[in-house]
């Protein structure tokens, strides 16, 4: 796929199991860089793994990942996980305020988060600055999202990681964190691989798309592949038929 | 007190026994058994002790003491199966708090190195720190089960195993230490302590009774901390591999 772009990360032959069980099946390909890929397919087919594999969550048991053309094994874990930012389906927090959760990476790092910072990465993600000391719990799931990426943000990721970050929300969070997505990626030229169940957004937002099935990649190419797919299962799959 | 007068006290198993005949709880047979086990394994460690008090010989005391530790850690390791070489890391804590607190107790000269003294307290002291971890390591694998996606998050965003487990491990700690700080708050007000009773019944001086059950609860309470957070810090960095990732993870 994209032959004519520069990958930011390059699967090579991966494998991966998780207690005996073949989670993903030889996976070759690349995400370009600068660009928003999107990952669609049935439940079960790899997806998260394969995220997880791009910022050293998990390790595959054969192949190479590569990031930014340098095997993912010759990064330091922290210095890696630092580069490739994940924001999860869940949106996990640490009990507190937004305050705190922003400022959690450079606490990890010994460092402080100023509050002038904190204010611009708020509206940074469409958040207002009266927001600071609310305490998570009290936010609504669009308002939890927009944390959760405006926290992995701190970190400048130079790939950012999305699995299923709208699946739970409603139409106009929806719309909100799809338009935050898309000025990240122009604004810092940051790499987006998005998890998405939502075949119109992967068409809407996506230059690229990455259709899984069974741990395999089934069919590749530019978004509008998903309009007309080659292959009979993606086909099926598109129109509702599986998964 | 002699044998007839201790079989006297049969009565109290009588009446369990009846109440749970009349009740129809089903409960006969455990209470029978657990009245042959107490009666058989109290009585042979009641003449083991005499043998072992009579020779004054350490390698009998050493031995008693190893044999506690044993017990011990074959009990507590079951709690923390998910734990890699969690025998290994209560049988080392036992050891160092059984170490540290005779360390000091014969050191400061408190106690004298008699096997009356060191081995009813090393029997504190072992079965203490045995529940301990049992506490422990049952709050710690719960936690590190339920907040995954916490542990997850911060090692995602390029925290160290230490950083993405602190709170497990600290809120693990605090709560297997708390029963050891709440029972002594309520002390000679809630409940006279065994040790405390058994002395007065057996004649001692009240007052000295109580030194000696002051210097077994600050003696508890070492126990208690040294405990759980050696076998904290000893067990959490087993839920990780090499590349800083949580080894029980999910897939889908």
């Amino acid at each position: 796929m994209s032959v004519d772009y520069k990958p930011a990360v390059h699967f090579n032959h991966v494998n991966f199991s998780f207690v005996d069980n073949p989670i993903l099946k030889d996976i070759t390909g690349s995400f370009p860089e600068g660009k928003i890929t999107t990952l669609v397919g049935p439940s079960g087919a790899g997806k998260t793994t394969l995220l997880k594999l791009c910022n050293g969550l998990l390790s595959a048991q054969s192949g190479e990942v590569y990031i930014k053309d340098r095997s993912i094994e010759d990064y330091e874990p922290v210095e890696l996980r630092r580069l490739v930012g994940i924001a999860l389906q869940s949106a996990p927090m640490v009990a507190g305020s937004v305050y705190k959760n922003l400022s959690l990476p450079l606490e990890l790092q010994g460092k402080s988060l100023s509050k002038t910072e904190a204010v611009e990465l708020l509206q940074d993600v469409g958040l207002a600055e009266e927001l600071m000391e609310r305490k998570v719990k009290d936010l609504s799931g669009g308002q939890r999202q927009k944390v959760s990426i405006a926290r992995t943000l701190v970190n400048k990721p130079e790939v950012l990681l999305l699995d299923e970050i709208t699946s739970s929300l409603d139409r106009t969070s929806l719309k909100e964190i799809e338009e935050l997505i898309v000025k990240i990626n122009q604004k810092y030229g940051t790499t987006i691989i998005w998890i998405t169940h939502n075949l119109q957004q992967a068409l809407e937002i996506g230059n690229f798309t990455w259709v899984m099935m069974d741990g395999e990649v089934v069919e590749t190419g530019e978004s509008n592949l998903l309009n007309d797919p080659a292959n009979d299962k993606v086909r099926r799959f598109v129109r509702g038929e599986a998964g | 007190m002699s044998y007839l007068t201790l079989s006297i006290t049969l009565i109290f198993v009588v009446i369990p026994l009846l109440l749970s005949k009349t009740l129809n709880l089903g409960l006969e047979r455990d209470t029978i058994i657990a009245t042959l086990r107490s009666i058989v394994q109290l009585l042979a460690v009641g003449y083991v002790l005499k043998f072992v008090f009579d020779s004054e010989s350490l390698i009998y005391i050493f031995l008693m003491v190893a044999l506690m530790v044993v017990a011990a850690t074959h009990n507590a390791q079951k709690k923390g199966a998910a734990i890699r070489g969690i025998i290994w890391k209560v049988a080392v804590t036992l050891i160092f708090v059984e170490v540290l607190t005779q360390g000091i107790l014969l050191g400061f000269n408190i106690t004298p190195a008699t096997a009356q003294y060191i081995i009813p307290i090393s029997g504190m002291v072992v079965g203490n720190s045995m529940v301990l971890s049992i506490l422990f390591l049952n709050r710690f694998t719960a936690e590190v089960e339920s907040h995954q996606d916490e542990t997850e998050l911060i090692l995602s965003l390029g925290g160290t195993p230490k950083q993405a487990i602190h709170t497990q491990l600290i809120s693990s700690i605090k709560a297997s230490m708390i029963p050891t700080i709440e029972s002594q708050k309520t002390v000679g007000l809630v409940q006279l302590p065994g040790m405390m009773s058994g002395q007065i019944i057996a004649g001692a001086d009240p007052i000295q009774a109580v030194q000696f059950q002051l210097l077994i609860m600050f003696l508890l309470l070492t126990t208690a901390a040294v405990t759980s957070v050696m076998l904290g810090f000893l067990s959490y960095p087993t839920l990780f591999n090499q590349r800083m990732q949580l080894m029980k993870t999910d897939s889908n």
